[in-house]
């Protein structure tokens, strides 16, 4: 009897062992300097564009000029933190909630990772978990990276927050960078950068393609950073047509490819003809193609890809802020803190221009952005009206960061109800 | 622009639901021989990372590649198949623990990933995705056309399976074979049927048609292969195979349900409708739920068709 169960359930642990152990490599790798040497494509197109308007706008805060620590504040009191190990190389580690390859997101700051490695060579070896879901349950992720050595963590998703509060509590000397939230620690920074500004910028685009001025939005959550952008991006469209709708569908996904798909294919059913999609995955861009309506990605260029229907996209560069922050531990200089990077210095950028943007539409679009890279945020002075037609922010007036980083209306323009939470 | 919304509402259902009856195809005639197979998400991902990587690598026509694509997708699938046939029917470990492993160590982060990094596939959209093929001039038929006759050829293949499972089930002495040896296969033993070769056949046969659902969200939904973008339909396959009892026809009926609950719920959204999303994503798996508890009588279990031996490994000697 006692033969036979061993029989039984031996295999059974060996193979949960062996798909455990399998997970384990599949997901968490150390990168060495040489993995380093992919190049940045969407960073180097992006270049090139942002290096068009400084010639375009010589007066304003040139795009992409300004040092990342303009847009930095220490927390009140903020005393720097030493992460920094005492012998042997840093150890900084990035946790993800989707895959590194995701075409949006997470690849994004896998590229910040990286840059860091690319920077510091043998002077950091760096540290990633990919496809770890949100909640508390990432605190476990946390406690491993933390026995392993790590004294760097870099949270980047949303729902990771509370556990890196717990976390930076728990580990007073290990420097938490969080990407993106809003809560605070001596040894926990959070940073984002102004999307708002690209996602103006991109519903210019989708204004000037959308012949009809509907135009739709598919958007994961309706939480303050997604709900500024769909603000933003509507502000933009009406910018150029200020007739348009932007009718928004919320997917209650960050990253779910055949539902973004469906999503996107039932707005061009409701009679949309131009589409944005504030999704990890570029789905929405195939629903966009089999239909030929002009389309705008998000934190991805797409251009190559989806040369018959792309018109731009928000992209952030997550090493314009990884990258000094790692070189203030290594000097023992860290202070956590708020970062909001920008156009000035180089965090967002715009993907390049797709053949649908008409060339006078591009002119408009890069001298608006040299005047949001001077004053970012700039797009929400007043008068801001919310959907209901109450005032939100008075003629003249310009939001403040608070009024921003809370958003929590939709502006008149977007059709669709704020999902109850 | 056809917006009419009863048509836009099928022809979603359909598209969508095609790789979800494929996989809980697979996973009804597995477990009608008497084996539970929690593996099928891994199997899907695996089908995907595979097909993708396949039309890739093919040179030819774009039939072609494509044909050739979802063969391969099928074959590495059905390969996982037998490694879980290897496992639950050779070795005799419990089947959930095998299949959940399997769905790990194949699955979002584990081998498929592994494979799209180290072939390179993942972000590159394929040159010949699986594309809507007209039938005839079918296609321009008022409401049906669209509906039904501007599909990819996947979808057409599901029907065809359709009718073949479904005589094949009810109407063959094999079939019969297959039911007896998952309801008692001491009994379809004692009458001369050999059980481990059906038990094999059919997991394996699981694993391939697996495989066609990953192959399709990679090759036909978005022809790119993202890690882990089958996203639960695995997991919602298995759900479908109670929820139709475990026969062929009322899982496609299922299947298509399951599509056409989440596209109405974009739809209506989309045209700025408003209801409350959340509760029609739920009401699938809400009907899944009540199946089960109507199963869990006796009498229902009798006729509903539930394998007897579902999940029981078969040992000669334990008669």
């Amino acid at each position: 009897m006692n033969k036979r169960l061993t029989r039984k359930w031996l295999p059974a642990v060996a193979v949960l062992g062996l798909g455990v152990s399998l997970v384990a490599c599949g997901s968490s790798k150390s990168d060495t300097a040489s993995d380093a040497s992919t190049t940045d494509t969407a960073a180097a197109t992006a270049d090139t564009m942002a290096s068009t308007t400084d010639t375009a706008a010589p007066d304003a805060t040139a795009v992409g000029s300004t040092s990342w620590d303009t847009n930095f504040t220490p927390w009140k009191d903020g005393k720097p933190v030493n992460c920094k190990p005492a012998t042997g190389p840093l150890k900084a580690a990035w946790i993800y909630v989707g895959p590194i390859n995701d075409g949006g997101w997470t690849q994004a700051h896998h590229e910040g990772l990286k840059a860091v490695q690319a920077k510091f060579g043998d002077q950091v070896v760096t540290t990633y978990k990919e496809n770890i879901p949100e909640g508390p349950q990432v605190l476990t992720t946390i406690d491993q990276l933390v026995k392993d050595g790590n004294t760097v963590i870099f949270g980047t998703s949303f729902g990771f927050q509370d556990a890196f509060v717990t976390a930076a509590g728990k580990y007073p000397n290990v420097c938490f960078e969080f990407e993106t939230g809003f809560k605070s620690a001596a040894n926990l920074s959070q940073a984002y950068g102004a999307g708002e500004d690209g996602d103006y910028l991109a519903g210019m685009a989708a204004g000037a393609a959308s012949k009809t001025g509907k135009v739709g939005y598919l958007a994961p959550f309706a939480i303050p950073e997604v709900i500024r952008g769909v603000n933003a991006f509507t502000l933009g469209v009406r910018n150029i047509n200020p007739a348009a709708t932007v009718q928004v569908v919320w997917t209650g996904t960050w990253f779910d490819p055949a539902k973004e798909r469906q999503a996107a294919e039932s707005l061009i059913s409701a009679g949309v003809d131009a589409i944005s999609s504030a999704q990890d995955s570029p789905a929405a861009g195939e629903a966009a193609k089999a239909k030929s309506i002009p389309w705008v990605g998000y934190d991805s260029d797409q251009n190559a890809n989806f040369p018959e229907v792309w018109l731009t996209a928000t992209t952030y560069h997550w090493g314009v802020y990884e990258v000094p922050r790692i070189q203030q531990v290594l000097d023992g200089t860290w202070v956590a803190g708020d970062y909001y990077g920008g156009l000035d210095d180089g965090f967002v950028k715009m993907a390049t221009f797709g053949k649908l943007v008409s060339a006078d539409t591009q002119a408009k679009i890069l001298a608006k952005q040299a005047e949001l890279a001077a004053n970012s945020g700039s797009q929400f002075t007043g008068p801001i009206k919310a959907q209901d037609g109450t005032e939100k922010i008075a003629a003249g007036a310009s939001a403040s960061y608070g009024d921003l980083m809370g958003m929590n209306y939709l502006v008149e323009g977007v059709l669709g109800d704020l999902p109850k939470s | 622009m056809n917006s009419n919304l009863f048509m836009v509402i099928a022809a979603s259902a359909i598209f969508y639901g095609t790789p979800l009856f494929f996989a809980a195809l697979g996973e009804l005639l597995t477990e009608r021989s008497g084996v539970l197979n929690l593996g099928v998400e891994g199997m899907m991902l695996i089908g995907g990372v595979t097909g993708a990587w396949a039309s890739q690598h093919i040179g030819g026509t774009s039939w072609f590649v494509v044909l050739m694509s979802i063969l391969i997708g099928t074959s590495a699938a059905a390969l996982v198949g037998l490694l879980h046939a290897f496992l639950a029917i050779t070795l005799r470990v419990n089947q959930t623990v095998a299949g959940l492993a399997i769905t790990i160590f194949a699955g979002g982060l584990g081998l498929s990933s592994y494979f799209a990094s180290v072939w390179n596939v993942a972000q590159r959209p394929a040159t010949h995705p699986i594309r809507f093929l007209d039938v005839g001039g079918l296609a321009d038929t008022p409401i049906l056309g669209p509906i039904f006759f501007h599909q990819n050829i996947l979808t057409y293949f599901s029907w065809i399976a359709v009718v073949v499972a479904s005589i094949y089930l009810f109407r063959t002495r094999v079939g019969l074979q297959l039911r007896a040896v998952g309801e008692s296969p001491q009994t379809a033993d004692a009458m001369g049927i050999n059980v481990v070769k059906y038990r094999y056949i059919h997991t394996v046969i699981g694993g391939a048609l697996a495989g066609v659902g990953g192959v399709y969200y990679s090759l036909a939904i978005i022809p790119t292969w993202v890690d882990g973008m089958t996203k639960g339909a695995g997991w919602i396959a298995i759900a479908l195979v109670i929820f139709g009892f475990w026969r062929p026809d009322l899982t496609l009926a299922g299947a298509y349900l399951f599509g056409a609950l989440q596209s109405l719920s974009l739809t209506l959204k989309a045209r700025n409708m408003h209801i409350n999303g959340d509760l029609l994503d739920a009401l699938p798996f809400i009907m899944t739920i009540v199946v089960l508890v109507l199963l869990s009588g006796g009498w229902a279990k009798k006729r509903l068709g539930a394998p007897a031996s579902l999940g029981v490994p078969y040992e000669r000697e334990e008669r």
